[in-house]
């Protein structure tokens, strides 16, 4: 089944409060996907040449100690901790920081990375969830959230979306792909890097893949119409904003609700019923094989 | 469950606001009923049987009004999936758009879309009537079996796939017919059924003679040997 979300506030004075409508948007799909959960937040930073790594520190591995080493390498780290993840600021390329990290702390996996987005996904309950990462407090411009019922791999963190395999890149994905193993090889030989045996992972890095070989989104989308095989509702996040894309099956559902204030993206209505003036907004459900794009 | 004026999802929930409603006495002379604050919550009215009136006031979810017998509802904004499915008589009167199979299995009574309807819109229909006054998506009339579906707007991809013997009646245009679905001649006793179905939405922008009829082309019924191939 699983629930997915997507917020895009056009209304700047909104920003502060996208933290507290997302997680109601999650909270809401609980029913959807009770197993687990995940949310990215997109918040530009003022200073341009700053990266911002989203790291989970689960499988027993220490913050305190990944904090003492890493600084001895890169001198100008800044640590927000949040429950077992953490985010690092620094204006260490993804180049060098992301090959250090991960042949030097094994346990510690890195869900995001970018100028722009910050991830946390977590195995249990949605709403306790948003709750332990405090996504009330969060501001920015844009988010997208998920609610996990487990079917194409195991019940873990490394199966948990946003899937984020690219720089500010990540995506949701309520639906199943058949052919993500052949496709995962391919991608594998093209030099990408799988965490799990997810199949949105290795949708994420397909679309990841033709970003970097410069197609526009609107390109990458119609191509997953041809070489994805299976169901799907997509949210796509960028550090811009997101794009909605259904399989044309069209079984997995979704509903916009768009207004001068917001664009609301959800698997169910329920979702967006506790948004300002949602009842009034334009509300339609996005065609099949269509695609969808606010902020890019 | 409280006073009739809580029928307020605020203040009660799902369970208990359906099961006032599902029980109901003939001998009730209250017969109107109002829902508010829905929020898109699914299943509500569902498995109505009494003649009674009910308003809802917002959006909904899944399945609302299904299995529905005599009850009329209204809703006053837009419907989940299945909306109707499987209903056996009464009245659904959507005022803004439904989602995918609106009306799927429905044996009896009428459907009313103000709005569009999304895929599937009638998927093994079996004797209901539905009207739709804006379009339907792909795969509308799956399967379906009897009753009427009548479109002012237009049709998505393969409309009347694997189509019985419900009648389509199409103001606009589809997008393509699917398998063994075809345009059938216009009859006179058509044309009243037509006039009717308006009447009963309260469409004065359509008459009858702007309407095509589809329907089952009858090849599928029987097995082929020359369709062996296909197996």
């Amino acid at each position: 089944m699983c629930g997915i979300v997507g917020l895009y506030l056009k209304n700047k004075k909104l920003h502060s409060k996208l933290g507290r409508y997302l997680s109601g948007m999650i909270d809401n799909m609980s029913s959807r996907g009770p197993d687990s959960a995940g949310f990215a937040i997109y918040n530009n930073l003022k200073s341009k040449n700053i990266f911002k790594y989203s790291l989970s520190f689960t499988n027993n591995s220490s913050i305190k100690s990944f904090e003492k080493e890493a600084i001895k390498y890169f001198k100008d780290l800044k640590f927000i901790n949040i429950s077992d993840h953490t985010i690092v600021f620094s204006t260490a390329l993804p180049s060098k920081f992301i090959p250090y990290l991960r042949s030097n702390f094994k346990n510690i996996s890195i869900v995001g990375y970018g100028k722009s987005i910050e991830i946390f996904k977590q195995v249990g309950n949605p709403k306790k969830i948003v709750k332990k990462f405090k996504l009330d407090n969060f501001s920015g411009s844009h988010g997208i959230g998920h609610t996990r019922m487990a079917t194409e791999s195991a019940i873990t963190i490394e199966g948990s979306h946003p899937y984020s395999t690219g720089e500010d890149e990540c995506l949701v994905h309520n639906g199943s792909l058949s052919n993500h193993n052949n496709l995962r090889r391919r991608l594998i030989k093209k030099g990408k890097i799988f965490n799990s045996f997810n199949d949105t992972e290795v949708a994420a890095g397909y679309i990841s893949q033709k970003l970097s070989e410069n197609k526009s989104i609107k390109k990458t989308l119609t191509s997953c119409l041809k070489d994805l095989d299976g169901f799907y509702t997509f949210i796509l996040g960028t550090n811009k904003g997101f794009a909605v894309l259904r399989d044309e099956i069209a079984c997995k559902p979704a509903v916009i609700a768009e207004n001068k204030d917001y664009v609301a993206v959800a698997s169910e209505f329920q979702a967006m019923a506790h948004l300002p003036n949602v009842n009034k907004a334009n509300i339609y459900e996005p065609e099949p094989g269509v695609i969808y794009k606010w902020g890019n | 469950m409280g006073k009739l004026e809580d029928l307020d999802f605020k203040k009660n929930n799902l369970r208990k606001i359906n099961n006032f409603l599902q029980n109901i006495s003939y001998k009730n002379n209250k017969r109107n009923f109002v829902i508010k604050n829905p929020n898109g919550e699914h299943a509500v009215c569902a498995g109505l049987k009494e003649d009674i009136s009910v308003n809802i006031k917002g959006h909904v979810g899944y399945y609302c009004g299904g299995m529905n017998q005599k009850a009329n509802i209204t809703i006053d904004g837009n419907a989940g999936t299945g909306v109707g499915e499987n209903m056996m008589s009464g009245s659904i009167h959507i005022k803004g758009n439904a989602s995918q199979s609106a009306g799927a299995t429905a044996h009896g009574g009428t459907i009313i879309i103000d709005g569009d309807a999304s895929s599937r819109c009638g998927i093994s229909m079996k004797g209901v009537s539905i009207i739709v006054k804006g379009s339907v998506g792909h795969m509308s009339a799956f399967m379906a079996q009897s009753g009427t579906l009548l479109i002012c707007g237009n049709a998505g991809d393969a409309l009347g796939d694997s189509i019985y013997e419900t009648v389509i009646y199409l103001a606009g245009k589809p997008k393509s017919l699917g398998v063994d679905c075809e345009e059938k001649i216009m009859t006179k006793k058509d044309l009243i059924k037509i006039e009717n179905l308006l009447k009963k939405g309260n469409i004065k922008k359509f008459k009858s003679k702007n309407f095509k009829k589809y329907g089952s082309a009858r090849k599928l019924y029987n097995f082929k040997i020359d369709n062996l191939s296909e197996y």
